[in-house]
């Protein structure tokens, strides 16, 4: 990789981004949307992706693609090389002890699918427990459900506060029957940004030998994820919402229990030995990744590690701290808008109702004054019923969103009251 | 703001705060629910006919200004109509919110609607109501279930 120019300058102690240069970083924002600046505001469903990252992808279709573990051919060798330089990546991100337990998936819920349907399939039976809580995405939600369907175990829920905290009297409760199987959990709610004591959660589970599973999807990209501080048996998360592209996820899971497992899907890939009588699994990560991957997809997120890393994560959090401050308090500030989600702990994005006017409605007015924002039930519909409210609208921020923009969106819901008085 | 009051005409914005027909039928002869998957919104849908004519008819749920003004804008245009022009309706006020077509004379209030048609992921939401009557209509055609 070539030397990159800093994007941050240290002053005083504080390491500041510097914000212009690394918005010129990302192409995308530059445009105009309804003839206003783009301002970008739905990163909890998926971030922008930096020239870094755009054009990582392009060199390898460009000068060295071709397919990984089988070639002796140079471009073989040389992909093999960028992928795998990937693996390695990832492993050092989340500190885990070995590239084996590095398994590159479609995205979270695919991570998710593997365990539920891997270990869950193969552990888990009649009458045992699986705790997830209220506020989960659907992709933690749904795979468990189809679990449950299949062995006739049963699907044990967390409840929060009003706040949007976790009731971790509740979660002891649940773990102390003695029938529990598996805790899977969300890292950070996509839905309200809370984020979940997970440290104090696993070593809950850990103590009575239950194994845990974390949805990181919103985590990595903004937080320090160590999976042998946390002690987790999975972590599940997504290439695009950390900067790098679509379609490429990451399942970490603890070694002996993924070499325990039975494999996910065959194929090509994940096979030592094939007779029509008998096939030998490869070994680990291989065993679970049939078929050809998404190999510039993996690429692309090596170099999207590589940006980050440069930035220097603690740096991006202050930062999205700040944003997450600012807005909140000038959103409070707007009689009738109310903030769903208000834990202690939480991370830069706000989920938001006005009263008397509907999220789709605000969505579309603010698209109009060129700002994008989510509208809807966040793919977390039990959040929306636990609150009584058919959806909400939210604003999430990523490193490269400005107090400006801030103040663009506050001044922009004010239009909408207006329009709707 | 001037092309969103296009779409937020004074009549939507009206019919959104104060929506006529907004009640549960109590014995209706045909009733249906409209969900709009993509942002959970549920429109139920109550219908009396007598004699083949829309005798009364009544909305409920939660929705946006868009779907709640149009269910609204909808329970007055087929109040008392045949149920045969259910589908003429529903094929010209379609017609209006997806394509540049003239407004067709016969729709009436319905065309303030037509400015949905420069918001393409709002058309669902202008069109949920309709779909809910229509589905509710489908209903006669089959068996009765008794409970």
């Amino acid at each position: 990789m070539s030397a990159l120019p800093p994007l941050t300058t240290a002053s005083a102690g504080n390491t500041k981004l510097d914000l212009t240069r690394i918005r010129a970083e990302f192409p995308i924002l530059r445009q105009r949307i309804h003839g206003k600046p783009l301002v970008y505001l739905d990163n909890a469903a998926s971030v922008q992706k930096p020239n870094a990252v755009i054009d990582a992808i392009s060199d390898c279709y460009r000068n060295y693609y071709a397919n990984i573990h089988r070639g002796v051919h140079l471009l073989s060798e040389r992909s093999t090389i960028a992928y795998e330089g990937t693996r390695e990546k990832v492993r050092a991100l989340l500190n885990a002890a070995s590239i084996r337990e590095i398994i590159f998936t479609r995205g979270t819920t695919e991570s998710i699918n593997l365990v539920a349907s891997s270990f869950g399939g193969s552990t888990i039976k009649i009458g045992d427990e699986i705790v997830i809580t209220g506020m989960e995405h659907h992709s933690n939600i749904v795979p468990w459900q189809l679990l449950c369907e299949r062995t006739g175990a049963v699907l044990k829920v967390v409840p929060f506060s009003d706040a949007g905290e976790l009731i971790l009297e509740e979660y002891q409760r649940l773990l102390n029957s003695g029938r529990v199987k598996l805790a899977a959990f969300v890292h950070i709610s996509n839905a309200l940004g809370t984020i979940n004591p997970v440290n104090t959660m696993i070593d809950l589970a850990r103590a009575r030998g239950i194994p845990t599973l974390i949805d990181g999807a919103q985590a990595v990209a903004h937080l320090t994820v160590d999976v042998r501080a946390l002690n987790c048996d999975f972590y599940a998360f997504s290439g695009h919402k950390l900067y790098g592209p679509s379609g490429v996820g990451v399942l970490y899971g603890k070694q002996a229990l993924l070499e325990a497992m039975p494999p996910y899907q065959g194929g090509g890939d994940m096979i030592s030995v094939v007779t029509f009588e008998k096939t030998e699994y490869a070994d680990l990560p291989n065993k679970f990744e049939a078929g050809t991957p998404n190999i510039a997809g993996v690429i692309g997120l090596g170099a999207a590690l590589d940006w980050l890393n440069h930035l220097g994560l603690d740096a991006v959090a202050a930062h999205e701290q700040q944003l997450l401050e600012d807005a909140t308090a000038q959103l409070l500030a707007i009689p009738g808008l109310s903030i769903m989600g208000t834990a202690r702990d939480k991370t830069a994005l706000v989920a938001f109702t006005l009263h008397g006017i509907h999220p789709h409605d605000i969505g579309t007015i603010l698209d109009r004054e060129g700002i994008a924002i989510r509208a809807g039930h966040h793919c977390a519909q039990p959040v929306m019923q636990r609150y009584g409210v058919p959806a909400t609208a939210r604003a999430s921020f990523a490193v490269y969103n400005t107090r400006d923009e801030v103040e663009a969106l506050v001044k922009s819901i004010w239009k909408v009251k207006e329009l709707f008085a | 703001m001037n092309d969103l009051r296009d779409l937020y005409q004074e009549v939507i914005l009206d019919h959104n705060k104060q929506p006529r027909n907004f009640r549960i039928l109590p014995q209706p002869t045909h009733h249906a629910d409209g969900v709009n998957p993509l942002c959970g919104d549920r429109i139920s849908v109550f219908l009396d006919i007598e004699d083949d004519i829309i005798q009364d008819i009544s909305f409920q749920g939660a929705g946006c200004a868009i779907s709640s003004a149009s269910a609204s804008l909808m329970t007055e245009a087929l109040k008392g109509k045949p149920v045969d022009e259910v589908e003429h309706l529903f094929e010209a006020f379609h017609t209006v919110v997806t394509t540049n077509a003239e407004c067709p004379k016969g729709l009436g209030k319905l065309s303030v609607l037509a400015g949905v048609r420069n918001y393409p992921s709002r058309v669902k939401c202008a069109t949920l109501a309709w779909h809910a009557v229509r589905a509710a209509l489908e209903h006669e055609k089959q068996p009765v279930a008794t409970e």
